[in-house]
């Protein structure tokens, strides 16, 4: 029963990391492996189709849709210019033409006898897929994409919203109890990411914003602050694709809520550092977390990747995640094993946590995480 | 195990020890079945986090956990390592079958599309609801949206499977044709994995067969079945269904993280939760004759089913659960109908703060009755929109001309009407954790009775333990097993709630009622509006209610008749409601926390409420 825990966020000085950069169709890899890469540069590109113009021929020349083939000029597969001659009729007087012409430029996907219709598709845009973090091509999967390793210190996030982003540390407030206030944020932060302590309002958003950070991570915020960001109400968290002029990453949830003192002095410490950061959020289906990738330099070789812990331990540090307490950090003292009636009457697998001041708590197991990386 | 799942499995040894599991968006639940004398009893359980999620990414991680957990309590060995010892080497180690469902993941997400949006469309989005299936869009020829827009929806949805209905057998194919024109332009691509063919079934008008086949062949991995609307009169939707759960088993689990060390280990294909559910309570329908609406709660959905005259629908209405989805549950209700079911004052940013750290982490439970309140208010929403979507879809055929005679002509029936009446219904069947594992049987019987707002004798049930779904997918192999563990372990009786339709001030008689209990004790009582009141009917007992309502109230046979009824009772009893129907609750904050109160003291709800907090 020891291994029915929460995992919990990890924030740790050294590791390695393995980002794996998926293309979302088939495409060309770029790189091979033992290839250094920085986070901005292209590892695979894919053509993603163009957009899709369907014509309804039969309708436009007012003929039986098997009878298309007879006035279509241009056969399946066949590049057109925007407003080149598709189809048209031939009536013995020329007023009586009918000339149908492509809205687009592009390829003639199909034609239809059975609907009429004629299919246009735009030109492939190229998607260039970037490494994200700096570090060495360890693996290329053909046509797919590439796994990056990167030796760095690494700190999840518990929630996020915007995509990935790259820019140096800056540390913003002193201690990880200070709110962010929007007069912490200058034109030197500029493509910066911004390390703020307790609470980021909307104003300070609105100025993180205008001062064109590159991210800013903080303890927590108000949803309402969140809602207003958004310009509407968040139903699953599933983030990563908003556009709201910076990528914004949480590290303790809802509310004002102070940094973890660990996650707080590993980010001080790598203040000047350049960091790849994500916002991208997915609390289900394969949970995705947001994070953040300070890479170390080429020589710090020598770490291994974490492996996933095995159950909890009297002693792991943790955080309370619910309420009365959430936020709270303490040590594992006590692994009850037998269930225990709490005040909701509900028989529930407890332990119990001792603060810094001494004080001891009884928590439902399921409300604790384990501070992993520790 | 990779045999079709549309097909029932054989077993040719005895089952005598079962180990099943059920893999939930959030948690992963074990149970153990052992034969009893002739007898199948659910006797241990355990429970452990679903691990489709990083760091484990493999959902067996979490099953063995939940399975280890039940070594323990019973003392039995099951795992050798990571194996599961099947069949039983003696009384102590092994089990002789083990099986699973599962909704981790995201469970079945799939788009359909048909010709008319509320015929054809809707019968393929029945079809797909009914195999287990979240339905994320419905694409028709006559949804209002151009072309290019639905070629763009396909191209951004990723479902994990295409449903494509449309046509009547022998009628037009062009409508269809065009439909599959457009699935092709879009190249739809699955949620997960990139290397394969995106399955994709084929159940509409079977002259377009061959128009579609060469359509989309090579652009998906195509499956032609039977037309599911053959005539316009008449759905076939158990063709279309059987391929949904034999392509999620063949192409969608085996593409989620750890899936296919699952399919291996199990003794029988994996059943998708909601699915399993439905079997369960379709058999209850059916065995006892009832008129039924079944719910499942979970963390990331809440799946409604019903059973009314014999025509069984399910929904699963995504996005409205208790964890993952606890904040879309806000978003859809709004505020103000959670805050409404809350028996305090809170603030708004406080309460929304809450429940958004429930969304980010959703396997917290509440701790504090405070917490727990605010949980179950929020239950009530999801419960009631869920319903309000099943009562969408739970229709007849719309677009069907009706026969009417001489005496219906001044009656303003119309086609495809919803099947759900609840004075017709006899029975409410509650299943999920937040209604399961109620720390008072009375929450889970409040919280349906507020949601549902029952009328006239309706009883209630819940699912003891939550496990409904391992006993769903064990009906398809052992039904004795079964039907056994269901009667005896899983189904607890609540009671009966008894709700005069109708509305007065409060204090004001409602209704004379009295009760005849089998040992001839009777009692002879008022009802008034406003009141809540609770009377002890014990599980297995039966009492006749004679109830005369005031002359504007209905309690089913018509304003002011009276009725008698054979009642059911259960662990919580006999439960008047007084509230009116529709339930309507104070608007104003003191007055609303002050009724709360009441009603919450009056059939003992909570450990201690008072209304001064």
């Amino acid at each position: 029963m020891a291994h029915s825990y929460t995992p919990g966020l990890t924030v740790t000085d050294h590791t390695v990391v393995h980002r794996r950069r998926m293309l979302p169709l088939p495409g060309k890899v770029l790189v091979n492996v033992g290839d250094r890469v920085r986070s901005d540069q292209p590892v695979a590109r894919a053509e993603l189709p163009g957009k899709v113009f369907p014509i309804n021929l039969a309708n436009q020349l007012s003929v039986a849709p098997g009878e298309i083939k007879d006035y279509v000029v241009k056969k399946e597969g066949d590049v057109v210019g925007k407003d080149e001659i598709l189809a048209e009729n031939k009536p013995l007087l020329k007023w009586f033409k009918t000339e149908i012409r492509s809205p687009v430029a592009g390829t003639i996907e199909s034609v239809s006898p059975v609907t009429g219709q004629i299919l246009l598709r735009e030109p492939p845009k190229v998607l260039q897929l970037l490494a994200y973090t700096d570090g060495a091509v360890i693996e290329t999967i053909p046509q797919q994409g590439v796994v990056v390793e990167t030796a760095c210190s690494f700190v999840q996030g518990i929630f996020g919203i915007g995509g990935e982003a790259s820019g140096e540390i800056i540390m913003a407030v002193k201690s990880p109890d200070e709110p962010l206030t929007p007069d912490r944020f200058d034109s030197t932060m500029k493509g910066k990411v911004v390390v703020g302590g307790a609470f980021l309002s909307f104003e300070t958003m609105r100025q993180a914003k205008s001062v064109g950070v590159a991210g800013v991570v903080v303890g927590g915020i108000h949803d309402e602050d969140l809602r207003a960001l958004l310009g509407y109400d968040l139903g699953v968290a599933i983030t990563g694709t908003e556009q709201v002029g910076f990528t914004l990453i949480l590290t303790e949830g809802f509310g004002a809520i102070p940094m973890a003192a660990k996650t707080f002095k590993l980010l001080s410490a790598q203040a000047g550092q350049k960091a790849s950061i994500s916002g991208a959020t997915q609390i289900r289906a394969g949970v995705i977390r947001p994070e953040i990738i300070i890479p170390k330099g080429e020589g710090d070789v020598g770490m291994v990747a974490q492996t996933p812990r095995e159950g909890i331990r009297l002693g792991d540090p943790v955080r309370i995640i619910r309420d009365p307490l959430f936020g709270r950090i303490g040590e594992v003292s006590a692994l009850p094993s037998e269930l225990t009636k709490i005040s909701t009457e509900s028989e529930v697998r407890v332990l119990e946590v001792k603060f810094s001041d001494g004080k001891r708590v009884v928590i439902p197991r399921t409300n604790i995480e384990v501070i992993e990386g520790a | 195990m990779t045999a079709s799942a549309s097909t029932p499995v054989k077993i040719n040894r005895p089952l005598n020890v079962i180990v099943a599991t059920d893999c939930g968006s959030t948690t992963t639940k074990a149970i153990l079945i052992e034969k009893v004398g002739d007898t199948y009893r659910q006797t241990y359980r355990g429970e452990a986090p679903t691990t489709v999620e990083a760091p484990f990414e493999d959902v067996t991680r979490g099953v063995l956990n939940a399975i280890a957990e039940i070594e323990e309590l019973s003392g039995r060995k099951i795992l050798d390592g990571d194996k599961i010892i099947t069949p039983c080497r003696d009384d102590k180690t092994g089990v002789d079958i083990y099986i699973s469902t599962s909704s981790a993941g995201g469970g079945l997400q799939m788009m359909v599309t048909g010709v008319v949006q509320n015929m054809t469309g809707e019968s393929a989005q029945r079809a797909a609801l009914g195999a287990g299936a979240i339905v994320i869009d419905v694409l028709a020829a006559n949804d209002g949206r151009l072309p290019h827009e639905k070629i763009e929806r396909i191209r951004s949805m990723r479902p994990d499977m295409i449903l494509m209905a449309g046509g009547t057998d022998g009628g037009a194919v062009t409508h269809v044709v065009e439909m599959a024109e457009y699935v092709a332009a879009a190249e739809p691509r699955p949620r997960f994995g990139m290397t394969y063919k995106l399955p994709l079934i084929y159940a509409g008008n079977k002259e377009a067969q061959p128009q579609v086949k060469k359509i989309l062949e090579d652009k998906s991995a195509l499956v032609v079945t039977e037309n599911i609307r053959p005539v316009l009169e008449r759905e076939n939707l158990a063709p279309a269904r059987n391929k949904i759960h034999d392509l999620f088993l063949e192409h969608v689990m085996q593409q989620a993280p750890g899936y296919k060390k699952l399919i291996d280990m199990a003794g029988a294909p994996i059943m998708p939760t909601p699915a399993a559910v439905g079997l369960i309570m379709e058999t209850i329908a059916k065995r006892e004759h009832l008129n039924l609406i079944g719910v499942d709660i979970g963390g990331a959905t809440t799946d409604v089913f019903s059973v009314f005259d014999g025509v069984f629908n399910r929904t699963v209405s995504a996005n409205l659960g208790m964890s993952y989805s606890v904040s879309n549950v806000l978003a859809e209700a709004g505020l103000a109908n959670i805050m409404r079911w809350v028996p305090f004052t809170i603030d708004e940013q406080t309460l929304r703060n809450r429940i958004k750290n429930k969304m980010i982490r959703p396997t917290t439970i509440p701790q504090t009755l405070d917490e727990l309140q605010i949980e179950q208010a929020i239950a009530r929403e999801a419960l009631r929109l869920a319903l309000i979507h099943h009562k969408s879809l739970a229709t007849g055929l719309k677009g069907v001309q009706q026969e009417r005679t001489i005496s219906d002509v001044f009656e303003q029936q119309t086609s495809g009407k919803t099947l759900i009446d609840m004075l017709k219904l006899d029975l409410i069947v509650g299943s999920g954790g937040i209604l399961s594992h109620a720390p008072r049987r009375i929450q889970s019987m409040v919280m349906m009775v507020d949601a549902y707002e029952p009328m006239g004798c309706t009883r209630l049930s819940v699912d003891s333990i939550f496990m409904m779904p391992h006993l769903g997918v064990l009906s398809t192999i052992n039904e004795k097993a079964a039907t056994d563990v269901f009667v005896r372990d899983c189904m607890i009786y609540l009671g009966t709630c008894v709700a005069p339709i109708g509305q007065g001030k409060d204090g004001d008689l409602c209704a004379d009622y009295e009760i005849t209990w089998s040992d001839g004790r009777t009692m002879k009582e008022q009802l008034r509006f406003g009141e809540l009141r609770l009377v002890p009917l014990e599980s297995g007992q039966q009492a006749t209610i004679k109830v005369l309502p005031i002359k504007q109230v209905n309690m089913g046979a018509g304003a002011g008749t009276a009725i008698m009824k054979e009642v059911h009772g259960g662990v919580v009893g006999l439960l008047l409601d007084g509230r009116g129907r529709p339930l309507r609750l104070p608007v104003e904050q003191p007055a609303r926390v002050a009724a709360l109160t009441k009603w919450f003291n009056a059939v003992d709800l909570y450990p201690v409420l008072s209304a001064e907090r």
